[in-house]
C-alpha cells in the first residue's frame, strides 16, 4: 500500500516541469491520490531544478524525504551525482548522459569531472546511463529529454502505454506531437531492448 | 470529480467559484500564479497593480465599492502594503477583502524569512493557513464570508509549498458575483483622528466577536488518534506530521488568529503532552503560553527554514514518540556547484560588462535577474536590499563619503516602477551626482515574464500605453539621460565611462529585450570556428552561459572555447570581443 517516491532532477530549461506535470495527470487519471512539488529558484535558465512527485492510495505531504525517493529521473548527467542520495538504496535510477558544463567552470577553477558517469556507476552500479545524446539527435529535437524520461518512467509502473500517450498528447503543442511520440518510443526502447 | 491544482491555482479557482468580483496583485515567488489564473477567468475583473501598497489600495477601493476583492503578494510584499492595510484594518469593511500573503520559508526566491501571520496580529485581523491546494480553494470561500460576516479584512497565508505545491481538490459551482456599489459613510470611511478613534474601540471589539467564532468554526477542527501525546498543527506542518505519524491525535488549526483558546485549553488537558508543529515563528505556541496553557513547540521544532516530514521524524524519534525508521544514510556526492546564471544573451549581460570594464567604483543593486550579477562570475554588484532600494543606497553612500563618482545604482524596469521613483525624487531632491543605470528589458523576468510598465500590453495582452523612461526622468529633473543598446559593445561602455566619471547625476536606460519573455526571442545565430580560436578567452568574459571551454586544443595546449549552438540566443555580445574572425553567424556556416 506504500506510496511511490519520484525525484526528476536537472537543468532550467529542459521541461522537467512539463515531465512532473504529465506523470502526475497520469496518476490522477489511474485513481491515485498525487501530490507534487517544486521549487523555482533564482534564475530561470541553467540552475538546479528538482521535482518531487508522490503517488499511491493517500499521500500526505508533497516532499520525499531524503533517502526514501523510489525512482529517479535525472536529465543531466552531474544532477544524478547531486541528487542520488535521496534514493532508496534499492532504487531505480534513470539518468541522461547529457553534460551541461555550469559557466562556473570556464574560470578553469572548477572543473566537470571527465569520469562523472564512472563515479555514479561506483556508488549506484544499478543506474542506467542512457545515451540521451544520440536520442536527440536521432529525433531531431534537443527539448525532449522531458517524453523519453516519460517514456522510460511508463515501462517501470504498471500504467497502461495508452493513459501516457493521452496525456503526452494534450501536453504538447499540436505540432509538436509527433516528434514527442517519437521521443516517448524511443524513452520505452531504452528500458525493452536488452 | 478531482483535478490536479497548485495552491495558487486552487486560490484562483475560489476566487472563482466565491464570487470574487475584483482581483489584484504585484508578482512575486511563490504568489505570482494567483493572478495569472484568475486572469483567466473572465468573469473577475482583475489587473496587475506597479507595486504591492497600490494592489492593496485598489483592492481597497473595489471592497469599499461593495465587491469581494482580493489581492495577492509574496511575503515581503505586505511589507510595502503594509501602510494602507493597517489603516484599513481599523475600518468596517463592506465587499469581502482577501489579502493573499505567499511566504517563502527557506527563502527559495526571496532576500529574507518572514512569518506574516505576525501581520495578521499586528493588523488585528484574522488569517487562514491552508495545508493543501484543496484547503486553499475552501479557504478563500471561508475568508470571504468571515470577511462579510465582521467587516475585516482576512488574510489567507500560504507558504512555497503549499503555493506551488499539487494536490487533488474538488471542484464546486461558483455563487453569483455582486457590487453592492459606493455609499459614502464619513465616519466609516474617512479615517480622521476623531473617526479613528471610534474605529479603534471597533476594531477591538470585532476581535472579541472573531474569538467567539475561532471556538466554533470548522476550520479548526479535531482529528482523534492514538497515543498520550498530542499536536497542535497549522498549515502545511500539519500534512509533514501526518505523513510521519498518521494516527497523531491533532487539533488542527485553520484560523491560526484569533485562536480558539478555550478548545485549545480543553484539547491539552486531555494529553500528558501536547507539541505545537508550525513552521517558521512560534506563532501559535505563544499564544498558547501567553493563554496560560502548557504547550511545547519550537524547544523541539527549528524556527527557521522549512519543514519537512524527516525534520519532524527526528524530532519525533528523538522523543520516542515513534519508533526509529530504518532510514538510508547515505553521504552526498561531490557535484560540482550549479548556481543560477543568466540566460544566453540576457540584455543584462552587455551592460554589466560595460560597467565593470569602466570600473565601475561601487555598484549598488536592487531585486531582479540582474541581481545575478552580484555572484561569480561577475561579482559586479556591491549590495542588494529590498525593491527599489539600489538608489537610495547609492545616494547614502555618495552622502556618507563626500563623492558620487564611479557610484551606479542598477535597477530593472519592473523594479524602477515599484520604488525606484521614488529613489530618483530623492536623487532630484538632494542634488546627488550618481549614476542610475535603468536595466530596461521591458518586463517584469525574474518572477516569469509578468507585463511592468514599459511592456506595452496589461494582464489581459489589452495594449496600453508604454511609460518612456527618458520623459520621466527628465520630468523630473534629471538633466543628463541617456539611452543605450547593451548589446553593442562600444557605445555602451562609452556613456558608462564618461557619466561615471562625471560629477552630475545621470540616468542612463539600457534597454533590450529579455531573451525569454514575453516570448522567446528569435535571431541568427552564432557558432565558433575552431580554426581560427587561438584561446584567447576575450569571449569568455561576457560571461553567456552558451559559451563553454571545447575539447579542441592549440598548439600551445590551451582548450578553444565554442558556443553550444542549441543555446545561443543570437546577442552578438561575444562576436564583438572576438578578434580572429572565430564567431560567426550560423547561416554562413555552409559557405
Ligand atoms: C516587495 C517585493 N515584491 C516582489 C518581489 C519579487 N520580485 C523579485 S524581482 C522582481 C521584479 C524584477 O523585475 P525587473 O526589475 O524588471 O528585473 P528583471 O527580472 O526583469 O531583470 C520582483 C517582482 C520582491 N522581491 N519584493
Ligand atoms: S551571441 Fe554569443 S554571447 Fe550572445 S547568446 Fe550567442 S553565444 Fe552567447
Ligand atoms: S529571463 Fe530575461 S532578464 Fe532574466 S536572465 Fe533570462 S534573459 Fe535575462
Amino acid at each position: 500500500m506504500g506510496n511511490t517516491n519520484i525525484l526528476l532532477v536537472g537543468v532550467g530549461g529542459q521541461g522537467i516541469l512539463l515531465a512532473s506535470e504529465v506523470m502526475s495527470e497520469v496518476f490522477r487519471r489511474a485513481g491515485f491520490d498525487v501530490k507534487k512539488s517544486e521549487v523555482h529558484g533564482m534564475a530561470q535558465r541553467g540552475g538546479i531544478v528538482s521535482s518531487h512527485v508522490r503517488f499511491g492510495e493517500k499521500v500526505y505531504s508533497p516532499m520525499i524525504e531524503e533517502g526514501d525517493a523510489d525512482i529517479m529521473l535525472s536529465f543531466e548527467l552531474m544532477e544524478a551525482l547531486r541528487w542520488e542520495h535521496y534514493l532508496k538504496p534499492d532504487a531505480f535510477l534513470a539518468t541522461s548522459n547529457v553534460r551541461m558544463v555550469p559557466p562556473i567552470c570556464n574560470s578553469g577553477k572548477i572543473v566537470y569531472p571527465d569520469n562523472t558517469a564512472e563515479k555514479l556507476e561506483e556508488i549506484r552500479p544499478e543506474a542506467r546511463i542512457l545515451d540521451i545524446e544520440s536520442t536527440l539527435r536521432e529525433v531531431g529535437n534537443s527539448k525532449v529529454t522531458n517524453v523519453i524520461m516519460l517514456g522510460v518512467l511508463s515501462t517501470i509502473l504498471k500504467i497502461p502505454e495508452d493513459s501516457w500517450l493521452d496525456v503526452v498528447k494534450e501536453a504538447v503543442p499540436a505540432k509538436l506531437v509527433d516528434v514527442n511520440l517519437k521521443a516517448f518510443t524511443a524513452g520505452r526502447a531504452f528500458m525493452t531492448k536488452n | 470529480m478531482k483535478t490536479l491544482l497548485s495552491g495558487n491555482e486552487a486560490i484562483a479557482r475560489g476566487a472563482y467559484e466565491y464570487g470574487c468580483v475584483f482581483a489584484t496583485a504585484y508578482p512575486g515567488t511563490p504568489s505570482t500564479e494567483i493572478l495569472e489564473n484568475i486572469a483567466k477567468y473572465k468573469e473577475i475583473k482583475s489587473q496587475w497593480a506597479p507595486n504591492e501598497k497600490v494592489a492593496v489600495e485598489v483592492a481597497i477601493g473595489a471592497a469599499m465599492a461593495g465587491a469581494r476583492s482580493l489581492c495577492a503578494m509574496k511575503h515581503v510584499g505586505v511589507n510595502v502594503a503594509a501602510d494602507p492595510l493597517m489603516s484599513f484594518t481599523f475600518m468596517e469593511v463592506k465587499g469581502g477583502f482577501v489579502l493573499v500573503s505567499a511566504d517563502d520559508p527557506g527563502m527559495h526566491s526571496s532576500q529574507n524569512e518572514q512569518d506574516n501571520r505576525n501581520y495578521a496580529k499586528f493588523a488585528k485581523m484574522p488569517v487562514l493557513d491552508p495545508c493543501d491546494s484543496d484547503e486553499a480553494k475552501q479557504f478563500v470561500g471561508e475568508a470571504f464570508n468571515i470577511s462579510e460576516t465582521f467587516h475585516t479584512p482576512v488574510m489567507v497565508r500560504t507558504t512555497t509549498r503549499t503555493s506551488h505545491g499539487k494536490g487533488l481538490v474538488k471542484l464546486g459551482e461558483p455563487i453569483e458575483r455582486k457590487v453592492s456599489g459606493f455609499e459614502k459613510n464619513f465616519e466609516k470611511m474617512v479615517v480622521l483622528p476623531m473617526n479613528a478613534r471610534k474605529l479603534r474601540v471597533y476594531a477591538e471589539e470585532r476581535l472579541r466577536k472573531l474569538e467567539t467564532f475561532a471556538e466554533n468554526t470548522n476550520l479548526n477542527f479535531e482529528e482523534p488518534g492514538e497515543g498520550r501525546v498530542g499536536f497542535i498543527t497549522s498549515g502545511i506542518a500539519h500534512v509533514h506530521l501526518k505523513e510521519v505519524l498518521p494516527t497523531a491525535p491533532i487539533l488542527k488549526i485553520g484560523m491560526p488568529y484569533p485562536l480558539p483558546i478555550n478548545k485549545i485549553r480543553d484539547f491539552v488537558s486531555r494529553f500528558d503532552r501536547v507539541i505545537v508543529v508550525e513552521e517558521l515563528d512560534p506563532f501559535i505556541e505563544e499564544q498558547i503560553l501567553a493563554a496560560g496553557i502548557s504547550v511545547e513547540g519550537k524547544n523541539l521544532i527549528p524556527g527557521i527554514w522549512e519543514l519537512n516530514p524527516e525534520i519532524i521524524r527526528d524530532v519525533l524519534e528523538k522523543e520516542n514518540i515513534i519508533s526509529k525508521k530504518e532510514r538510508h544514510e547515505s553521504q552526498k556526492s561531490d557535484a560540482i556547484p550549479r548556481p543560477p546564471v543568466f540566460c544566453p544573451g540576457c540584455p543584462h549581460l552587455g551592460i554589466f560588462h560595460a560597467l565593470k570594464k569602466a570600473k565601475a567604483k561601487i555598484i549598488t543593486g536592487d531585486i531582479g535577474c540582474y541581481t545575478l550579477a552580484a555572484i561569480p562570475p561577475f561579482n559586479a554588484m556591491d549590495t542588494c536590499v529590498c525593491m527599489g532600494a539600489s538608489i537610495g543606497n547609492a545616494i547614502g553612500i555618495e552622502k556618507a563619503t563626500g563623492s558620487g563618482k564611479g557610484i551606479a545604482a542598477v535597477i530593472g524596469d519592473s523594479t524602477f516602477t515599484h520604488s525606484g521613483l521614488n529613489g530618483l525624487v530623492d536623487a532630484i531632491m538632494n542634488n546627488s551626482h550618481i549614476t542610475i543605470v535603468i536595466s530596461d528589458n521591458s518586463i517584469t523576468a525574474m518572477t516569469g515574464g509578468q507585463p511592468d510598465p514599459r511592456t506595452g500590453w496589461d494582464l489581459h495582452h489589452r495594449e496600453n500605453k508604454q511609460m518612456d523612461f527618458e520623459i520621466v526622468a527628465r520630468a523630473m529633473g534629471a538633466e543628463h539621460v541617456f539611452s543605450v543598446d547593451p548589446t553593442d559593445i562600444a557605445p555602451t561602455f562609452e556613456v558608462v565611462k564618461r557619466e561615471l566619471e562625471a560629477d552630475h547625476l545621470s540616468v542612463i536606460i539600457s534597454q533590450a529585450p529579455c531573451v525569454l519573455y514575453p516570448k522567446k526571442v528569435k535571431r541568427p545565430k552564432f557558432f565558433t570556428f575552431l580554426d581560427n580560436c587561438t584561446a584567447c578567452t576575450m569571449c569568455s568574459r561576457i560571461n553567456c552561459q552558451a559559451i563553454s571551454r571545447s575539447d579542441e586544443l592549440t598548439d600551445k595546449g590551451r582548450n578553444k572555447w565554442q558556443i553550444n549552438v542549441d543555446l545561443c540566443t543570437g546577442c552578438g555580445l561575444c562576436i564583438q570581443m572576438c578578434k580572429f574572425d572565430a564567431i560567426r553567424p550560423v547561416s554562413g556556416r555552409e559557405e
